[in-house]
């Protein structure tokens, strides 16, 4: 099976579809490149190159740069999608969804629900979430815990290139709003990822690792991390299990709590502010529902609750580490 | 005066490390080639490793329990009169010099693929020996890495063809003909497609029934055939285990039909289910499986093959315990018939024994 990185999986996801079906369309801030200029059209490919090669397949029609509006990117999509069309719409950085949010809290996620169930929204909404490569607060942060506590809106956080592609693909075949989150530096990882068409449902957690002694439950990136702490610590025989959601809406609960019930220890791993977060609503999942299963109380390692510092060190000192989710096991164990 | 030393075997493309989990044999024991010395579990299943070499076992040199990389020496094999301190350097610089040997699974190992019948079909081909080339045909939602603890026995004296089915592995997923003649002519098609000539037939259940019955379509162009628990004789697949796994789209329903398969239940790892699941979950896979139930399935069900018909020597090797095609009192006459306390999957759950009787078999069919 060929290896591909995130980057490639996720490219061939949208090529795939929109070769499957002709009302898949990518709409965004030079997902191109090169609109209205006199240089050469699709220059550019999205801003880390994730959407290159797309408009010379399928054109200027379904591959849409737009101006620096994003409130008309989601209000366009949105109004799209509720016309029959399956856009993808990327916004370069998660931090910019402040700008249309009212097209997609308000508007995409109600839709369904305000229609009487009479409309359906199939849109995607890509970008890119994370700190670690000193983007600064405004092109750092992860907010996907505000998309999550929406109802009516999906939302993904792939961690590897398998499961971004199949993601991917799912949520273009989804009729709902999904919001699907890539993080900076996963998309230079690759593994294996069949080159055919699939998809994985939502809700179903994957466990890249598992074991008997704790669990870590973390999201995107931060599972790669996890999993660096379980490999390191099986060789001093503490066997930790890696539980990666997938998506935080719908959430897997059932195996959350399932492994919570087998290690009886918890850490989780979130890349966000400390308060009202999915570390902060996992801890209060498990707790009510698995509170005598536990024989230590749930670890949280989250970010610091400030902006996201530019200095490379500072950031170090914000972000989650295996260094810092490795202490948390080991507190787990003691006593 | 020659040392042997033990390494972790490499069972299928795909494996990378072993965890040697139990020594069947202890330190001291003489074994003899072919002795079950010692339990591997790896990501995907566990099994038991074959002496490759006879004599004295002088040292267990894996730890349990520790996960080592393919090729890492885990123990030695030395005569008496081997001093202990020749061992110790022996290991010494084994380990000293030992490199791990770099997994690049893409082009490298990738399969073939011919276009048959319409169809693009990948296989791999495993060089051998001299014997008559062996296609082996794997069973439904499985694929040609099923054979992994079987290729390396049976390519010490043939060529090893691991055929992909339509609608599996790496082959075209769209079935157009689904019926069992149709499958198993098109078997044959691929033989001459890829120039084999005469060649050997090894199937899996499902692929059992196709590889009987292209034995019997094939007439001389076919020496030897082998059914693996094979559908198609007088017994019936289960339909408990087919809806389950074609309805299967979370892991647990699939986990569900996997503990069907096998008679140690310990053997389902998760690893085992995702595969299945990442197989189930590729476009056109589902309609794929639909069409074989109605078709080739629901056909050896109804109408079973006519054995004795079959001008090629035929072998069955069945389960005792198997749960998708429980053994029946009456197995057909026309061929021999080996009985393993295991279930479905008895070429993983008892891969030695299958092993030594297809080897065995198939060098008597070419004397």
């Amino acid at each position: 099976m060929p290896k591909q990185t995130v980057r490639e999986a996720i490219n061939q996801a949208l090529r795939q579809e929109m070769g499957r079906d002709e009302n898949v369309i990518v709409i965004g801030e030079d997902v191109s490149g090169g609109a209205g200029s006199d240089g050469q059209r699709d220059a550019y490919g999205g801003v880390y190159g994730v959407t290159k090669g797309l408009f010379g397949l399928y054109g200027e029609e379904r591959v849409i740069d737009t101006p620096i509006t994003e409130s008309a990117i989601m209000g366009a999509a949105a109004g799209a999608a509720l016309r029959g069309l399956r856009p993808v719409a990327e916004l370069m950085f998660v931090d910019f969804l402040g700008v249309c949010f009212d097209q997609i809290y308000n508007q995409a996620a109600k839709f369904r629900y305000m229609f009487g169930g009479k409309a359906t929204t199939p849109m995607v909404i890509r970008s890119m979430i994370g700190a670690g490569v000193s983007a600064a607060a405004q092109h750092s942060q992860t907010l996907y815990p505000m998309f999550t506590m929406v109802p009516g809106l999906k939302v993904v956080l792939p961690s590897n290139a398998y499961d971004a592609k199949g993601l991917l693909i799912q949520a273009i075949r989804d009729n709902d709003p999904v919001i699907f989150l890539e993080h900076k530096l996963v998309y230079d990882t690759a593994m294996d990822v069949p080159d055919e068409a699939y998809t994985i449902p939502f809700g179903e957690a994957a466990i890249p690792r598992e074991g008997d002694d704790v669990t870590i439950v973390a999201f995107s990136h931060m599972v790669n991390h996890a999993i660096t702490v379980a490999d390191k610590l099986k060789g001093e025989g503490i066997s930790v299990e890696v539980v990666d959601p997938r998506t935080t809406s719908p959430l897997d609960e059932d195996t959350i709590l399932e492994s919570v019930e087998n290690t009886g220890r918890l850490v989780v791993v979130d890349e966000s502010p400390p308060r009202c977060n999915m570390a902060t609503d996992i801890a209060a999942l498990v707790s009510s529902q698995a509170f005598d299963s536990l024989e230590a109380a749930i670890e949280l390692v989250t970010c610091a609750h400030t902006p996201v510092p530019f200095s490379p060190a500072l950031e170090q000192l914000y972000l989650p580490t295996p260094e810092k989710i490795e202490a948390a096991v080991r507190k787990t164990l003691k006593g | 005066m020659a040392i042997t030393p033990l390494l972790m075997p490499k069972w299928g493309l795909a494996m990378e490390e072993g965890t040697v989990v139990e020594w069947l044999k202890a330190e001291g024991d003489v074994i003899s080639e072919g002795d079950e010395i010692v339990e591997i579990e790896t990501s995907k299943i566990t099994n038991v490793m074959e002496a490759p070499s006879g004599g004295p076992l002088r040292r267990h040199v894996a730890p349990l329990g520790e996960a080592l990389p393919v090729g890492a020496l885990i123990g030695i094999v030395a005569e008496d009169s081997d001093s202990d301190a020749d061992i110790d350097a022996f290991i010494e610089d084994f380990n000293a010099n030992f490199v791990v040997e770099a997994s690049d699974g893409d082009e490298a190992s990738g399969p073939d693929i011919v276009s048959v019948g319409g169809y693009d079909l990948a296989y791999q081909r495993l060089s051998g020996g001299d014997g008559t080339p062996v296609i082996m045909v794997h069973g439904f939602g499985g694929d040609r890495n099923n054979w992994l603890f079987n290729q390396d026995a049976l390519a010490a004296q043939r060529d090893v063809i691991l055929l992909d089915l339509p609608g599996h592995g790496s082959s075209t997923k769209d079935v157009s003909d689904a019926s069992l003649g149709g499958l198993a002519q098109l078997v044959l098609d691929f033989a001459k497609a890829i120039d084999v000539g005469r060649f050997c037939l090894m199937g899996h259940s499902m692929g059992g029934a196709i590889a009987l019955e292209a034995a019997r379509l094939g007439g001389d162009t076919v020496e030897a055939v082998i059914g693996v628990c094979p559908a198609g004789l007088s017994n019936q697949v289960s339909s408990t285990y087919i809806d389950t796994f074609i309805g299967a789209e979370r892991r647990k329903a699939m986990k569900e039909a996997a503990l069907m398969l096998f008679s140690d239940k310990d053997l389902v790892t998760r690893d085992l289910v995702n595969d299945l699941l990442k197989f189930k979950r590729l476009d056109g896979v589902d309609q794929a499986l639909d069409a074989l139930r109605d078709g080739v399935i629901a056909e050896s069900n109804t109408s079973p093959i006519d054995i004795s018909a079959i001008q090629a020597p035929v072998l069955l090797i069945v389960g005792e315990e198997d749960e998708i095609i429980p053994l029946s009192a009456d197995l057909p006459s026309g061929g021999e018939v080996i009985r393993l306390p295991v279930g479905h999957m008895a070429h993983m759950e008892d891969a030695g024994s299958v092993n030594k009787a297809a080897t065995q078999f198939f060098g008597t069919a070419a004397a």
